[in-house]
């Protein structure tokens, strides 16, 4: 693999409901999977140019993220290269701070784009549900995208990840795995949960 | 109609209204408007966080040492100076001293930040109010040369080949339709006073920016265990000392990453005296007569203070904390945030309900109660308001208030405490800029005159960039002595047991974020978090009206600014950015599009 660095980069805000979507399956995938040196999972939050270092040293890229491609919730969609920053910068149905598509036209004004970029694409079903998990259509994706991005390492990127057989600690701090998070939540009574209807309802 | 407020400043809400919704190149979601008179000068001012804010209530239940872990994900652009507000009120609750170590490698990593997002906010964020990179591609690189040597000589990358270089690159960049980051201008707005010869210069430092700020990060990496999400630890930080250790992943601290730590802030000291000062007052001197956008700055400032050099003893500070009212730059009233009398906090104008809304909240008695309602005078639907009736509540942001006083937050207030306070490094740093500024310029402004400003805000910014890159390298000093003298100790665990704490404890952590003065207050109850609330910066800065009708911040700022064209909300971005405004943690955020280009409506 001389020279080859490849990225599998989860993004969106945990505690935004489905938001969080990319962010549980970099989860599941580096506790399940052992992944080679040249091959990193990075649970990115909605960090911005914080992973501008890590996206310049990939020449492979794999994007999990929940995408408002306007298709019915819960719906898998995976788009290469150029397909990318278009349907990123079309339309940002997410917390991510520095959109990031503005971190692709950067890669670009840099010229520094990484040679293969994937992108795995959830239709998200509810955002505005604030210190909500994923719900259960979209949880239920977790497995099939994880699916994907382990064929999209072996077709493309010629990399065969082995199932760990120690167990190995989160990539997220404990208080925020999965499990811990969405067990933890305080009741609807203690903790208000509505949005702001003025914002929401023009995304529904 | 004319309406005076008690802190000074005359509304006049009778001309057309301006409608800026969303305020673009900002962390989180934010809308303005503004009434302009004939001559298109502003004379009202009204700010709006547009999106509610619930961090509080997610806490409640949580256990209090992992309450760091949740604050680092409000946003992702002041992670670390959430996580340690939140640690530091939890040490606070429970008593817990944390061993010199953990103190020295916590103010690194706050400054490593603090340097971090100053220079990415001027770059990449705020730059794009004062630099035209259209007009850039229209400059001599000979003369760019010329003019990166008389602003910045000691700055290697000066040669015409390399500005002509950039240039291409931008040329090509700009014809690829990739416009991207620069699609948000209004490039042939007259507000717009740079040469083409300092805009490429501008341009050029912006591409340098981001190769430093790749770099710096590392350093949270080494002693945060990993980045982009930093790990934060009650009692301490969660990583080990071993200086004979090697260099694989998750191993201690050792000698050779201590170095590599080293290297890289001695690299930001130079850049932030080398570029990025001498890039705002270079920039600065084509605005001299620009100099709008003081507002509050000018009378009421407030900071806790910070990066106390004896952990725990506040006299110790080196940005000393304080209020300072009326523009008294002499007088420094001392300031506590557990004094219930003190910083309350008011949602008279807020979409939350009180039970007495004349009356304010101290944050240990907080309540996040959502109320959306709009005034009479509102115009639209709830769901797609056209204007705000700022006479009834108008915002998802509280009024914060210093004993009833609105204040100003962030870098500039810090430098005025720090000139009150005396602050020698500080002192030197601001009179030796504003006199550079003259020089250019051909002024002769006082600092007095020319701080509370707009530029002022910005320079201040950058002054203490490069003061934080002075005092993290002294700090990494320290550090190497007190190791080598054979402590090895980064936690204190004798409280980590919640057997050991009170049934009920209370505590406030404060740090000098990015943007201003963040407070975190915690109540604990039988180990588990009984309540928390947050007043972060953009809380301060750009809160609604109080009951006695006093403006905030942002406000204040934009009054009495003329606009070039009311259409195009050049100046009204320009100042607004100047504050780093960060709605993310003020109010909470979805972006239903992602257009770039600021919705702007003249009614």
């Amino acid at each position: 693999m001389g020279g080859e660095r490849i990225l599998i980069l989860g993004i969106g805000n945990i505690l935004w409901a489905d938001e969080g979507f990319g962010v549980r399956v970099v989860e599941a995938l580096h506790q399940r999977y052992e992944l080679p040196e040249h091959v990193r999972a990075l649970d990115g939050g909605t960090q911005g140019l914080y992973l501008l270092p890590y996206l310049e040293e990939a020449t492979g890229v794999v994007i999990v993220d929940a995408i408002d491609y306007g298709l019915p919730p819960a719906t898998m969609k995976v788009l290469r290269d150029d397909e990318v920053p278009a349907v990123l910068g079309a339309r940002k149905v997410s917390l991510h701070q520095t959109g990031f598509q503005e971190i692709l036209a950067l890669l670009q004004l840099r010229g520094r784009m990484p040679p293969r970029l994937r992108l795995v694409g959830i239709q998200p079903e509810l955002l505005d549900d604030y210190g909500g998990g994923l719900t259960p259509a979209i949880a239920a994706q977790i497995e099939p995208a994880m699916a994907m991005v382990l064929e999209i390492l072996a077709r493309e990127f010629g990399v065969m990840p082995t199932v760990r057989s120690n167990a190995e600690s989160s990539c997220l701090a404990p208080a925020i795995t999965r499990d811990a998070y969405e067990s933890g939540r305080p009741s609807a009574e203690d903790a208000c949960r509505i949005g702001d209807e003025r914002v929401l309802v023009n995304w529904r | 109609m004319t309406i005076q407020t008690p802190n000074g400043f005359t509304l006049d809400t009778s001309g057309k209204r301006v409608v800026v919704d969303p305020v673009t190149r900002i962390e989180g979601h934010m809308r303005c408007e503004v009434n302009v008179d004939s001559n298109n000068v502003i004379r009202n001012a009204v700010s709006t966080g547009t999106m509610w804010r619930g961090l509080e209530v997610i806490l409640k239940g949580r256990d209090p040492r992992d309450a760091w872990a949740f604050v680092e994900r409000i946003c992702g652009v002041c992670t670390g100076c959430h996580a340690l507000a939140s640690v530091r009120a939890v040490e606070d609750a429970l008593q817990i001293k944390i061993p010199t170590n953990a103190h020295l490698i916590r103010e690194i990593m706050a400054k490593v930040l603090q340097w971090h997002d100053h220079v990415v906010h001027f770059y990449h964020l705020h730059a794009l109010d004062w630099v035209n990179p259209v007009n850039a591609l229209k400059a001599d690189p000979k003369a760019t040369s010329q003019l990166q040597q008389m602003v910045g000589p000691d700055h290697p990358m000066s040669s015409p080949g390399y500005f002509r270089d950039i240039q291409n690159r931008l040329k090509k960049f700009v014809e690829s339709g990739q416009l991207g980051i620069f699609k948000n201008g209004y490039w042939d707005n007259p507000a717009y006073k740079l040469s083409p010869e300092a805009d490429l210069m501008a341009v050029a430092h912006y591409l340098e920016a981001l190769d430093f700020q790749k770099e710096i990060v590392k350093v949270h990496t080494i002693f945060g265990g990993k980045n982009p999400h930093p790990n934060y630890m009650v009692g301490g930080v969660p990583c080990a000392i071993n200086m004979d250790g090697n260099m694989a992943a998750g191993a201690p601290l050792n000698i050779e990453r201590l170095y590599f730590v080293r290297q890289r802030l001695l690299e930001a000291f130079e850049f932030s005296k080398n570029v990025y000062v001498p890039d705002v007052i270079a920039i600065a001197s084509f605005y001299k007569e620009w100099l709008y956008g003081g507002g509050l700055s000018a009378t009421n400032v407030l900071d806790y203070g910070d990066y106390e050099l004896v952990p725990g003893d506040k006299s110790s500070e080196q940005l000393p904390g304080g209020v300072i009212l009326n523009g008294n730059w002499d007088e420094v009233h001392p300031i506590d945030p557990r004094d219930p009398e003190q910083v309350q906090e008011f949602v008279a104008h807020s979409w939350y309900s009180y039970g007495d809304e004349t009356r304010g909240l101290h944050p240990w008695d907080g309540v996040t109660q959502p109320k959306y309602e709009l005034g009479p005078n509102a115009k639209g639907t709830r769901t797609d308001i056209r204007q705000l009736d700022e006479a009834a509540k108008y915002s998802w942001i509280k009024s914060p208030r210093w004993r009833g006083n609105a204040c100003e937050v962030g870098p500039l207030a810090r430098y005025i405490l720090a000139w009150g306070h005396n602050v020698t490094y500080v002192k030197d740093q601001i009179t030796d800029s504003v006199g550079r500024f003259n020089a250019l310029a051909g002024t002769s402004l006082t600092p007095k005159q020319a701080l509370p400003s707009t530029i002022g805000r910005t320079l201040a910014r950058a002054l203490e960039a490069h003061y934080c890159a002075k005092m993290m390298l002294e700090d990494f000093d320290r550090l190497m002595a007190n190791i080598k003298a054979g402590d090895s100790s980064t936690a204190n665990v004798e409280k980590w047991d919640p057997a050991t704490w009170p049934k009920e404890a209370k505590g406030v952590g404060t740090v000098a974020a990015p943007r201003g003065a963040n407070a975190h207050w915690i109540k604990i109850k039988d180990g588990r978090i009984e309540n928390y609330q947050c007043v972060v910066p953009t809380t301060w800065n750009g809160g609604p009206r109080d009951p006695k009708g006093n403006i905030g911040a942002f406000e204040a700022s934009l009054m009495n600014t003329p606009m070039e064209r009311p259409e195009e909300p050049v100046e009204i971005l320009r100042t607004l950015h100047s504050f780093d405004p960060c709605l993310a943690c003020s109010t909470h955020v979805i972006s239903p599009d992602g257009e770039e280009m600021a919705r702007v409506t003249v009614r």
